[in-house]
């Protein structure tokens, strides 16, 4: 009983309000992108939003569950719970049957149930008990293996499920590492990757010349010879160097134009070998003058121009075809209208005529009348956008901005470094899926088929994410009983 | 608070995430506010377009008389979304259709490789060209059945039985002609053969198109803007056809039983009268449901009722040639009006004679008597008039003009410059031809090709061609193109014959004789002086073809006709009492010889033409 009454105080009854507006918020748009013209209510169990509710209650039960649960199970089952889902996991890969190409779906009499929406929460949890333990230090090699093992695992396991959007939500919890001491150049390198990737497929198309080299490889480049002076002018304050170095970078420019004329130069290789060229002159440089942040420069440099030269092989046989259209449509490479363009377009479409205020609940006509797919799932923030507008889209978008916030605050606040790691986990996977997902149905974000929390349509999803936050609240709660 | 050197990170990651958050708001902005593009797009999908058919314009005789109109149809139509606990059965039993049917037009529809727009959200047809008896039922109970509704389209009505190569009929266009034409959109109804197709751009109107405005429900608000957008439909325009109903009637009925062809014109205008080709079909079997049905059964009927022999069909002409044979040789100086051939009857060579008259024959008496051997000298003495010559060169020159004069009766191509759907071309065979066929050393002569002087060999006519070239027999040396179509415009197209006219009268003469004492006397109609000839042709096929070609009255002809019956013997005994009839109700309003139009009707040449 006395627990009860401390939970009262300890529970963070600001981020259960933002939980509840978020999914009754979910639930209405729900009931407004799957109503039918012969709808007969929002409770009818034969339509989605019917259907909804039953898992919001349920959620909100299994939520009440979890803060019941002593604190202290979280951290003392962690990798039970992990080994258990890692084996559930496994299990759907054999026996979960085809659904829309994927293989992850178990299903048990009427329901049917997604082990990946656990996944996160197991993962997460194994994450917080790891690096906690009392001699981790994530400058240890032998420390980040299994760290990584820790992530890969379930990672690969929803890969081999055909689920891959929800196996790049790992990739959020680089986020989650960063602020627990991973160097922030691993961030930036994935920023630069994304940045070269897309410069070198998006222009790959245009070629220089017959054959000899594309626009996008070459201002791929570009960008790296940049990178290397803007950091010798800026960082490392060699103002000299840079000027020699750029006056090198003309001459052997001037120098490969005058071969072309009497020889056909493949201008990929030639920007390959200066950019190679001035990576060694800035090596020998910080030799000389023993700067250490110069080996970086030029790993990231070599690094880089091996992924430009392998992108486009990574782009063709690495990705699957349905990908690489989605990735050539969101580049505006292809206008796929009726196929993967599609989706994106009509979402754009139902969000753009909502205009300021919306068209009011139940009015959205676009998204009534069946234009936009998987308008109750994926691209159930198109509902909000037609029918709430600006106004109602962007007040969704500022209460999971608070609802962030409240969660990085949380975790800030706690004592235990496994409660802070838990609390950045789930933070780093909620805004993951948000910008993927609200992203995608902006068209700035490949289509890749992951839910908004709390909002798209979906038990094992509602549920998932409710687990992640509840077993959060649980973890804070308990900074008031220690108190004592 | 802990000591935690790292703590200010969660600056960093609280910019990443209110950074991005940022950027979508902008986005949000730009896509909802600032641009009206998605507005656009959105307004495409919220009107519902709603095509307005135009009734297709009717189809007059010459007279005036009604023969195609439209009456009201139906299509159900259905949207699969909307569907939802319908009780299939009673809904079959309504429709009068078995479940099987119902099961197999649900997959049909929903197979996007039979039926390319499918969409789960628009209407779908279900079934089409509904009778108003066929779907009243349906409609009282049509609320039972949620996603069914109920389209309204016109359909042809047909006043008579006849025609039905000459009208032509309507069925859904195909993918090609939708490509060619943007007008159509798949479940069109377009004209298919006859002047259905070929006036189909005047006949089908210009579609209309009502934009209605609907709510999130998919309900119907109303009309946008008031209708001020919107297009009516406008009706396709009516149509006069140069036809003689009542003559069209009489011909049918005369061809009862027998496989051939009537054509008649009239030769002044060149205005089509009659247009008959037996077997035939009742124009309104292919109207509504079951169209495909008759239509697969005529389509496989052996003796070829969907064919228009009356301008497909090509025969050898036989004797019916010899007029205009008559007309080229005088014109040609091959021979005059005194020019005389001797003929020894069936001891005849090379071409024996099948008539028993005097020797030698004049042209008259041989157009009367239809004396082979006449013909075939008056060919020869035609194309070998300057010898053969070296090679064949003179011969050949000759041969080539025979050609060119042959060919200004409208023979041996069809009319580019007329409305007549589908014709063949006929055939009057070439001097590159016949150099193929015999070879350069031994050459060929006029006695090589001899079968061409009576109309028998290469020479290919079709009955239009043959009726044609009557009436530029019967106008004294011009043709108008044989048209359907009543207008002015088609007069205007006048071809002129090769022959000039002071060649004509002897050949009147030799056919008036044909009924005064030659083959045809028995088909002689008082008071009226008529022109003709009979033919009788040997073909690989069976019993000779009877054919009769002429023109009355023999002053200021009114009528020129060609016939043809198909393996049923001499031509003065079946084909030339039918022209003698239809002369008859033509010129004279009413047949009085009811006998004679009652022994012709009973005659059964083909025990395979179907009764209709």
């Amino acid at each position: 009983m006395s627990k009860n009454v401390s939970m009262k105080y300890a529970l963070d009854w600001t981020t259960v309000a933002y939980f509840v507006i978020l999914v009754l918020m979910g639930w209405v748009s729900i009931y407004g992108a799957s109503y039918n013209f012969d709808q007969s209510g929002i409770l009818d169990w034969n339509q989605r939003a019917g259907k909804q509710f039953v898992w919001i209650l349920t959620a909100f039960g299994i939520g009440g569950m979890l803060l019941l649960v002593d604190y202290k199970m979280y951290n003392f089952f962690a990798y039970f719970i992990y080994a258990a889902t890692i084996a559930l996991l496994i299990l759907t890969i054999f026996v979960a049957p085809d659904i829309k190409g994927s293989r992850s779906w178990l299903v048990i009499g009427p329901v049917s149930f997604q082990p990946a929406e656990l996944a996160k929460m197991a993962t997460s949890l194994a994450l917080a008990r790891f690096m906690s333990s009392y001699n981790y230090k994530i400058k240890n090699w032998k420390d980040i293996i299994p760290l990584g093992m820790f992530i890969l695992l379930p990672f690969i396991l929803i890969i081999l499920q055909k689920e891959t959007g929800s196996a790049l939500v790992f990739v959020a919890l680089l986020l989650m590492l960063y602020r627990e001491g991973m160097n922030g150049i691993v961030l930036l390198m994935i920023v630069l990757a994304i940045i070269l990737f897309v410069v070198v497929i998006r222009f790959s198309m245009a070629t220089i010349g017959v054959e000899q080299g594309t626009v996008g490889f070459i201002a791929a480049m570009l960008l790296i010879l940049a990178l290397q002076l803007g950091y010798a002018f800026f960082l490392a304050r060699q103002r000299k160097e840079t000027g020699y170095s750029l006056i090198g970078i003309a001459v052997m420019t001037i120098f490969t134009l005058i071969i072309n004329q009497w020889y056909n130069v493949n201008f990929n290789y030639a920007s390959i070998v200066i950019v190679i060229l001035t990576t060694f002159y800035w090596l020998f440089n910080g030799i000389l003058n023993r700067n250490k942040q110069i080996w970086m420069v030029a790993a990231i440099s070599i690094g880089s121009v091996f992924f430009c030269y392998s992108s486009d092989y990574l782009f063709e046989k690495v990705l699957e075809p349905h990908q690489q259209v989605r990735i050539k449509v969101l580049l505006n490479m292809e206008d796929d209208l009726s196929g993967a363009g599609y989706n994106v377009n009509q979402s754009k479409i139902a969000i753009g005529s909502g205009g300021f205020f919306g068209k009011g609940f139940l009015n959205g006509t676009q998204t009534k009348l069946k234009y936009v797919p998987e308008q109750d799932t994926d691209f159930i923030f198109c509902t909000v956008g037609e029918e709430h507008g600006f106004w109602g889209s962007t007040l969704v978008l500022f209460i999971y901005w608070l609802l962030l916030m409240r969660i990085l605050r949380i975790a800030e606040r706690q004592r235990e470094s496994f409660n802070r790691i838990y609390a950045y986990c789930v933070a780093s996977i909620f805004f993951f899926h948000l910008m993927i997902n609200v992203g995608m149905v902006l068209g700035i974000m490949p289509v890749i088929g992951i839910p908004l929390p709390f909002f798209s349509y979906g038990g094992s999803s509602l549920w998932g994410f409710t687990i992640m936050l509840f077993i959060l609240l649980r973890l804070d709660a308990s900074r008031i009983e220690r108190l004592r | 608070m802990i000591n935690d050197s790292l703590q200010s990170r969660q600056r960093v990651i609280a910019t990443i995430i209110t950074v991005v958050i940022v950027i979508y708001i902008l986005r949000l902005f730009s896509i909802q506010i600032l641009q009206s593009r998605y507005k656009e797009g959105a307004d495409s999908n919220a009107f519902l377009k709603k095509t307005l058919f135009p009734p297709r314009g009717l189809i007059y005789d010459r007279n005036g008389v009604l023969l195609v109109y439209n009456k009201p149809a139906y299509d159900i139509t259905l949207i699969i979304r909307e569907i939802h606990n319908i009780d299939t059965i009673s809904l079959c039993r309504s429709l009068d259709i078995s479940k099987v049917e119902f099961i197999e037009r649900i997959k049909n529809i929903k197979d996007r490789r039979k039926n390319m727009g499918y969409s789960s959200y628009t209407p779908q047809i279900f079934m089409t060209q509904l009778d108003i008896k066929d779907v009243a039922t349906f409609q009282q109970s049509m609320y039972k059945y949620p996603g069914f509704y109920i389209q309204n389209r016109t359909l042809r009505e047909y006043a008579y039985p006849n025609a039905a190569h000459v009208l032509g009929n309507i069925g859904e266009v195909t993918q090609r002609r939708i490509e060619k034409d943007d007008y159509y959109k798949s479940g069109d109804y377009a004209g298919r053969d006859g002047i259905e197709y070929t006036y189909e751009k005047s006949l089908r109107g210009i579609k209309g198109m009502e934009i209605l405005l609907r709510d999130a429900k998919g309900r119907i608000k109303g009309k946008y803007d008031n209708g001020k957008s919107d297009i009516p439909a406008s009706a396709g325009q009516n149509l006069t056809l140069t036809l003689d109903m009542k003559l069209q009637i009489l011909a049918e009925k005369l061809m009862t039983g027998k496989v051939g062809s009537v054509v008649a014109i009239e030769p002044k205008t060149g205005e089509i009268l009659a247009l008959v080709s037996n077997p035939a079909f009742n124009p309104s079997i292919l109207v509504g449901r079951q169209r495909s049905k008759n239509y697969n059964a005529l389509l496989n009927d052996p003796t070829k009722p969907l064919m228009n022999r009356a301008t497909q069909a090509q025969y050898s002409p036989g004797s019916a040639f010899k007029p205009l044979q008559a007309l080229v040789c005088q014109q040609m100086d091959g021979i005059n009006s005194n020019t005389r051939f001797a003929c020894s009857g069936e001891s005849s060579s090379p071409i024996k004679c099948t008539h028993s008259h005097g020797s030698p024959v004049d042209l008259e008496q041989a157009i009367e008597q239809s004396c082979n051997p006449y013909f075939w000298h008056a060919f020869r003495s035609t194309i070998e008039k300057d010898g053969y010559g070296e090679k064949n060169l003179i011969f050949r020159t000759n041969y080539d003009e025979w050609v060119d004069r042959m060919k200004s009766f409208g023979l041996g191509e069809k009319y580019t410059d007329g409305d007549l759907y589908e014709q063949s071309r006929g055939y009057i065979p070439t001097q590159k031809f016949y150099n193929k066929v015999y070879k350069a050393e031994t050459g060929w002569r006029a006695i090589t090709i001899r079968s061409n002087s009576i109309g028998q060999g290469e020479v290919l006519v079709t009955p239009l061609q043959l009726a044609n070239s009557m009436a530029a027999v019967a106008n004294n040396g011009y043709y108008i193109t044989p048209h359907l179509h009543k207008s002015d415009t088609m007069l205007t197209k006048i071809h002129r014959v090769k022959v000039d006219q002071k060649y004509f009268p002897i050949v009147f003469d030799g056919m008036s004789r044909v009924f005064e004492s030659g083959t045809a006397r028995l088909s002689q109609l008082d008071s009226v002086q008529m022109c003709g000839k009979t033919g009788t042709v040997q073909n690989p096929h069976g019993k000779d073809h009877s054919l009769f070609v002429g023109f009355a009255p023999r002053e200021n002809p009114k009528i020129a006709v060609a016939i043809v019956v198909e393996n049923a013997g001499f031509g003065s005994t079946y084909a030339a009492p039918i022209f003698s009839l239809m002369a008859e109700l033509y010129l004279k309003g009413k047949i009085t010889r009811t006998e004679l139009e009652e022994r012709v009707t009973k005659i059964v040449t083909n025990a395979n033409v179907k009764e209709r």
